[in-house]
């Protein structure tokens, strides 16, 4: 059984082309189907029907809400709420960034240099998961206090001094500032950038590194010129994976930042959970995933055609 | 300057460890945290060791109740989510039907849309619905999130199977349960643990979709999101530290078991 289970790949393809259905299972695919994709229309689909409606209704809380096809609260949310819209966007983006440059020395060490502390690191890596997210979150205010030793320690640098120039951080502090916010992000969202940089590293053959150092490559452009493009895919579903949740996050920015970090999610959590403005809410969200959307696949396009060829 | 020359040679290595004590900087510091005895209402200060919070990791009001919920909660939507994902993987790999490119979007959907969205677009389902926020309200947007990761996974299993596996099987007069139940499913056990063991995961941490379905019934994660603003217990690092534990004690366990059983094997 052992060596059966581990084999590789089958050579055949799953179903001879060209067998005739069985009878008898000429249903079974839309049965195993049914039950899983009822779940996904009523709960996932109808949803993004109901918002998308309830977007252009008007009305209020206590005469109930009509459609009225009311698109002015599109251009009003927008018009209002562009600077989150915007924040969200560049802090995403910073956070993406960062756990790639942060993310690709672990996947590559992981993958290449660990030997047999690979598994060991691997765990480190997936471990933090099981301590529940927002516990961790709160742990950056420890770390980050403004009497702590980072802030004391950047203060002393002066890089605190740059960051303030640069509107990073405010005076002495680095909680509440968008620093924090990015900072945070950066570390909930590095294990999404991690796992698929390292699938694709570990498929890369070691004899590609040889054979580019057997042709005078040296190091640096051994890894420029065929290992980062070899890993290509992950970069693409890291970055995605790190991108699109950072996007709409709120827990970030509600615990560690302030008022002037508020980013999208802030503003739709509030509108829907406080404000009860649920037309506005359900535009903003809406615009929110248009928005995902376009960008992930303008993205997947340009990086399909330039990479994978 | 031999010294470069090290540094340089070790550059990946050094920076990889950076990120890895980044990545594991806050789960030290909940560690540390869940033994000291804070003056405020807030755990966020080094004040004095104790350990109170260990003798009594339920005495903070309402904590270990939300924590059984979502215990419950995680354990129904990962049923939910690995048996419906199952079918729907299984049909996936082994069957031709109409529309599957409108099946694989729908799947692919959740995983690329932000949670806010989603969380968002199924309260205004309930709300139109007049349907009471709660306890099943959590537990159908929990299974409806965690089935496209259950999908992925039992699917890359499933595919990576050798069919004439199952021929040989039916070669034997196998019937079609028996192949099923002594063939088909032992080799895609792992996938269909690896999406069982994310719903969990997913499910017991899961806020942003929660916090907007839930009403008035308080999850783990709502209850820490609430104590970061009312005071934060010491309690909340307590149950951080011991899943953290138990989890690194189950990953290590089942490595041990697999090592062991593979060098039986060989």
């Amino acid at each position: 059984m052992s060596t059966l289970t581990e084999a590789p790949p089958p050579l055949a393809p799953a179903e001879p082309e060209g067998k005739p259905p069985r009878k008898r299972g000429r249903f079974t695919p839309y049965w195993l189907l049914l039950p899983g994709m009822l779940w996904l229309v009523v709960f996932f689909a109808l949803p993004m029907i109901y918002q998308a409606s309830t977007s252009v209704q008007t009305g209020s809380l206590e005469d109930g809400y009509n459609v009225t096809w009311h698109f002015a609260t599109y251009w009003d949310a927008l018009a209002e709420y562009w600077p989150q819209f915007l924040r969200s966007v560049f802090y995403a983006a910073a956070a993406t960034v960062l756990c790639l440059l942060l993310g690709y020395p672990l996947a590559y060490l992981i993958a290449f240099r660990a030997g047999r502390w690979r598994n060991l690191i691997m765990i480190l890596v997936i471990a933090p998961f099981f301590t529940s997210f927002l516990i961790r979150t709160l742990a950056w205010k420890t770390i980050l206090a403004d009497n702590g030793p980072v802030v004391h320690a950047l203060n002393s640098l002066h890089i605190l001094d740059l960051t303030d120039f640069l509107g990073w951080t405010a005076g002495d502090r680095v909680l509440a500032t968008p620093l924090a916010v990015v900072c945070g992000l950066t570390y909930n969202f590095l294990p999404f950038m991690i796992l698929p940089l390292y699938t694709s590293l570990e498929r890369i053959d070691g004899r590609l590194h040889e054979a580019a150092g057997d042709l005078y490559a040296k190091p640096w452009t051994t890894f420029r010129k065929v290992t980062f493009p070899l890993s290509m895919p992950g970069v693409v579903s890291g970055t995605l994976l790190t991108f699109i949740p950072a996007a709409g996050d709120y827990v970030n920015s509600e615990l560690l930042g302030s008022t002037d970090t508020r980013m999208i999610g802030n503003v739709i959590q509030t509108q829907f959970l406080r404000i009860l403005d649920y037309p506005t809410a359900a535009a903003l969200s809406f615009i929110l995933m248009a928005a995902i959307l376009a960008m992930v696949t303008i993205y997947i396009r340009r990086s399909g055609t330039e990479d994978l060829v | 300057m031999p010294f470069l020359t090290w540094l340089k040679r070790r550059l990946v290595v050094i920076a990889g460890l950076i990120t890895l004590a980044y990545l594991l900087l806050p789960n030290v510091i909940v560690t540390v945290f869940s033994f000291n005895k804070p003056k405020g209402r807030f755990n966020y200060e080094w004040q004095q060791f104790s350990t109170d919070a260990w003798q009594d990791p339920c005495g903070v009001a309402d904590m270990c109740g939300s924590l059984s919920l979502s215990l419950q909660i995680a354990v129904w939507a990962t049923l939910g989510a690995t048996l419906l994902g199952t079918m729907i993987a299984f049909a996936l790999v082994r069957y031709r039907f109409r529309a599957r490119g409108a099946v694989n979007s729908l799947i692919f959907l959740p995983m690329a849309m932000p949670e806010v969205v989603m969380a968002a677009s199924l309260l205004t389902l309930f709300l139109n619905m007049g349907a009471p926020l709660g306890f099943w309200t959590i537990l159908i947007a929990h299974i409806m999130f965690c089935l496209s990761f259950v999908v992925t996974a039992v699917k890359a299993r499933v595919m990576s199977m050798d069919p004439r596996l199952e021929e040989a099987a039916r070669d034997l007069y196998a019937g079609p349960v028996q192949t099923f139940l002594r063939v088909t499913l032992p080799i895609a056990a792992p996938g269909i643990a690896a999406g069982a063991l994310l719903s969990f995961a997913l499910s017991f941490d899961d806020f942003i979709i929660t916090n907007f379905n839930a009403g008035s019934t308080v999850t783990f994660p709502m209850f820490v999101w609430g104590s970061a603003q009312r005071g934060t217990p010491v309690q909340i690092n307590v149950i951080g530290t011991a899943m953290f534990l138990l989890a690194v004690l189950f990953v290590l366990a089942s490595m041990l078991i697999t090592n062991r059983r593979n060098r039986q094997k060989a």
